[in-house]
């Protein structure tokens, strides 16, 4: 009787030690240990230093308050690194309707155009709350507060912008976009000139 | 839908379809014994885990040996992560100093992960220590996938063989599955991942100086992509962080979302080749594929439709939604417009509704943008993919087993309208292969149903939603058809991580991945006992174009006769309260 339930259990007890060594241990370590030597930076993060100290990832939105500086899109995480979420709020939720109402009032009276129409991505959340961009024509939308409190010209700022439009990947894949750090990181080198 | 969009979609399509021969001969060959390229590095590790786990893998099994296998090696691995999540605060990895997962929730994760379901009632980055993710969660990602696989290459042995109890070794073909399939797609997937910028690393959360007002910024990392590699491979799902792959360290790019969405319909589409394959006619596999992929693009084309539109009430408080393709001199006006809450930049509309449809069709449920904050009609489109029960593409192995079952009743059907005994692939269906079938495919609507009526009438789970009115119900059916057919995605505004979800949707869980996939190998043994029935000129063809419409004719008409009212309760309503 006992040899019968050990050979049965032999086999699952094995299999499932092996098969955590091989998939849950061997697999990822040997995954890290070539990410480290083939992508050293990217597998950290893509972190971006100033002076030495790290001062954000490529990939991890952050937030901006000021207005002489590009600003996010909301996160409902407030960036967050440690707690990435969307706001889940649903389509007919009048708090989703207030709160986006809220922020075109303040973007509008943050800047001297008050007609326009908003770009919906600058007045709604992300999927990760950790967005690093916004489209073009968010960034366009913020030119003339930025020229305002920079005392920079219009055009110029708009130069900047089309210098970090990603496009589509194989111009197919993907949405145009910039990334909303390093075209702040760019404005200040540009005040620096 | 944008001129882009529908070359996104034909581009995916096209990959998925182009990949879907090659790959399948190579699962084929791996489960036939046959030599593989990667044979001669691999066969060592396999014969190494049988010697040491003392199998004889020229042993077969029949279905209720091969059954207890199944089960007893998925519970042994639920009773393991549950152990491994409990104590996690006293092993080692685990730099940001997390403690023991809470026993409802442990016990939620662990019914997950080892059905391949992947729902996630917490937040990874929050919960999860490193190793807990690798060792506890990686695996099963591995092991649940790959014993899916099993469980079909069963059914299909059973199709092909003839008067025998035998249909195959569980333990050889998990272990096949795992070390020949699953583990070098992932290394190489991984890899192309970090190439992206998904992070790879031991090393604990990074702190970062951020450049308005300089505040610190903690970034969470890990070793991030070979989670994700397997979790789209095998149709887990589960994602490292609480955002899933709408996180830009899990999914940074455009390439990077294409092929994370390419991977989590590969394995399922090529499946059905390996099925043409390994029963002789490949013409069978193709024509399942053919259902599958237009049961794929109709809704994906519907959803591009309706979440590009936007939501009628951004219009009325001076929001533009409206899509504007731009380049060169105006490429300052370029936005992707549309229903843009939830859902991240990078990827806009096109890419976040095609990965919706996609995840759910197949029974992936990672995300790279919100459900929860789709319009109501986008909401419903990943709704009814995961009601449809899972076999558009389905699971890793999982999805082909559940659309067979489905042609079992087609032929069934048809052979009712003609009045001669359903046949398929000569062999004859009778009164036991019936009642199996009808098992799989009434016990998934019926836990999705009961356990939503349970939960809208139990306060404790209504007061878990976060949105009100119909979108609320919404929220309920939404989980509830994710954890009754192993899909895994959901609605992330529900509160989730409540004792009475984590327990009746852990159960829910369980009860939809081992009782469908019993009488499933039910059938594999009845089939393999019979005889062989050689075509007459009176037999129904089975790869033509009236068998497609025939299944798709079942498929849609069980997923909607069963569905339709709990629809109209949720996003319906919705639809209607948001139009007028």
């Amino acid at each position: 009787m006992d040899s019968k339930i050990t050979r049965q259990i032999r086999p699952i007890l094995g299999v499932l030690l092996m098969l955590t060594i091989l998939t849950g241990i061997a697999y990822p370590i040997a995954v890290t240990a070539i990410a480290r030597l083939a992508f050293p930076k990217k597998s950290i993060g893509s972190l971006m230093k100033a002076n030495g100290k790290p001062i954000g990832s490529e990939l991890i939105g952050q937030p901006f308050t000021s207005p002489g500086y590009f600003w996010s899109r909301p996160s409902a995480c407030d960036y967050n690194g440690t707690s990435s979420s969307g706001s889940n709020l649903g389509p007919t939720n009048d708090d989703l309707t207030s709160v986006v109402l809220s922020r075109v009032e303040f973007l509008r009276a943050a800047g001297p155009d008050k007609e326009s129409r908003v770009p919906v991505d600058l007045v709604t959340a992300s999927g990760s709350g950790l967005d690093p961009h916004i489209s073009p024509a968010a960034a366009n939308y913020q030119v003339e507060r930025i020229a305002r409190e920079r005392g920079i010209p219009a055009a110029k700022i708009r130069e900047l912008i089309a210098i970090h439009i990603q496009g589509r990947t194989f111009g197919l894949l993907g949405e145009p976009r910039v990334n909303v750090l390093q075209l702040n990181l760019s404005l200040d080198s540009l005040i620096a000139k | 839908m944008t001129s882009n969009s529908i070359l996104q979609v034909l581009l995916y399509i096209g990959a998925v379809l182009a990949l879907a021969k090659p790959l399948g001969n190579w699962m084929a060959n791996v489960y036939e014994g046959r030599k593989t390229l990667l044979g001669p590095l691999l066969n060592p590790v396999e014969h190494g885990i049988y010697r040491l786990a003392g199998i004889d893998p020229e042993k077969g099994m029949t279905w209720k040996s091969y059954a207890t296998a199944f089960i007893w090696f998925s519970m042994a691995g639920l009773a393991l992560l549950y152990l491994q999540l409990r104590v996690q605060g006293m092993l080692p990895l685990n730099p940001a100093h997390f403690s023991a997962v809470p026993a409802f929730t442990a016990f939620n994760v662990a019914a997950s992960f080892s059905t391949n379901t992947n729902w996630q009632s917490y937040g990874g980055e929050s919960t999860m220590s490193y190793l807990t993710q690798m060792l506890g969660l990686g695996t099963q990602n591995f092991t649940s996938a790959a014993a899916g696989l099993a469980v079909l290459v069963a059914l299909i042995r059973g199709f092909v063989r003839r008067e025998t109890h035998d249909i195959g070794n569980f333990w050889v073909d998990l272990v096949r599955g795992t070390v020949h399939i699953l583990l070098p797609l992932a290394v190489v997937f991984a890899l192309f991942l970090v190439s992206q910028g998904v992070v790879q690393t031991f090393a604990p959360y990074q702190d970062v100086t951020t450049l308005d007002g300089g505040k610190t910024q903690t970034l969470a990392l890990g070793p991030v992509a070979s989670q994700v590699a397997i979790k789209q491979l095998g149709t887990n799902g589960g994602g490292f962080f609480n955002a899933n792959s709408a996180h830009p360290f899990e999914n940074p790019t455009p390439l990077s979302n294409f092929f994370e969405m390419l991977a989590l319909i590969l394995l399922p589409a090529a499946l059905c080749h390996t099925f043409g394959r390994m029963v002789g006619d490949t013409r069978q596999g193709w024509l399942l594929l053919a259902v599958m992929t237009m049961l794929l693009v109709i809704p994906i084309c519907l959803g591009l439709w309706v979440e590009q539109r936007g939501n009628p009430r951004f219009a009325e408080i001076g929001l533009n939604q409206a899509v504007t393709e731009a380049s060169g001199k105006d490429a300052l006006t370029a936005m992707a417009g549309g229903n843009m809450e939830g859902k991240e930049s990078r990827f806009g509309i096109t890419n976040s509704v095609i990965w919706s449809v996609a995840t759910t069709a197949a029974s992936n449920g990672s995300v790279n943008s919100m459900h929860d904050s789709f319009t109501p009609l986008g909401g419903l489109l990943p709704m009814w993919m995961m009601q449809l029960g899972e076999v558009v593409f389905g699971g890793v192995g999982s999805g082909l087993y559940g659309m067979l079952v489905f042609v079992i009743v087609a032929v069934f059907v048809a052979g009712l309208m003609v009045g001669r005994t359903p046949e398929y692939l000569g062999k004859k269906i009778g009164a036991y292969e019936m009642k199996m079938a009808s098992l799989v495919i009434l016990i998934p609507p019926a836990l999705v149903l009961v356990c939503c009526a349970i939960a809208v009438v139990t306060p404790a789970a209504l007061a878990a939603r976060s949105n009100p009115g119909a979108h609320g119900f919404s929220q309920v059916l939404y989980a509830f058809s994710s954890m009754g057919n192993n899909n895994g995605s959901a609605f992330g505004g529900l509160g989730a991580n409540a004792p009475f979800y984590n327990l009746i949707g852990g159960l829910a869980m369980l009860m939809a991945r081992f009782w469908l996939a019993l009488p499933v190998l039910a059938i594999a043994g009845s089939l393999a006992r019979k005889k062989f029935v050689p075509p007459s000129p009176g037999t129904l063809p089975t790869h033509n174009l009236l068998f497609g419409v025939m299944l798709t004719a079942v498929v849609v008409g069980v997923g909607a006769l069963t569905f339709l009212p709990a629809l109209a309760l949720g996003p319906i309503v919705e639809h209607l309260a948001l139009y007028h």
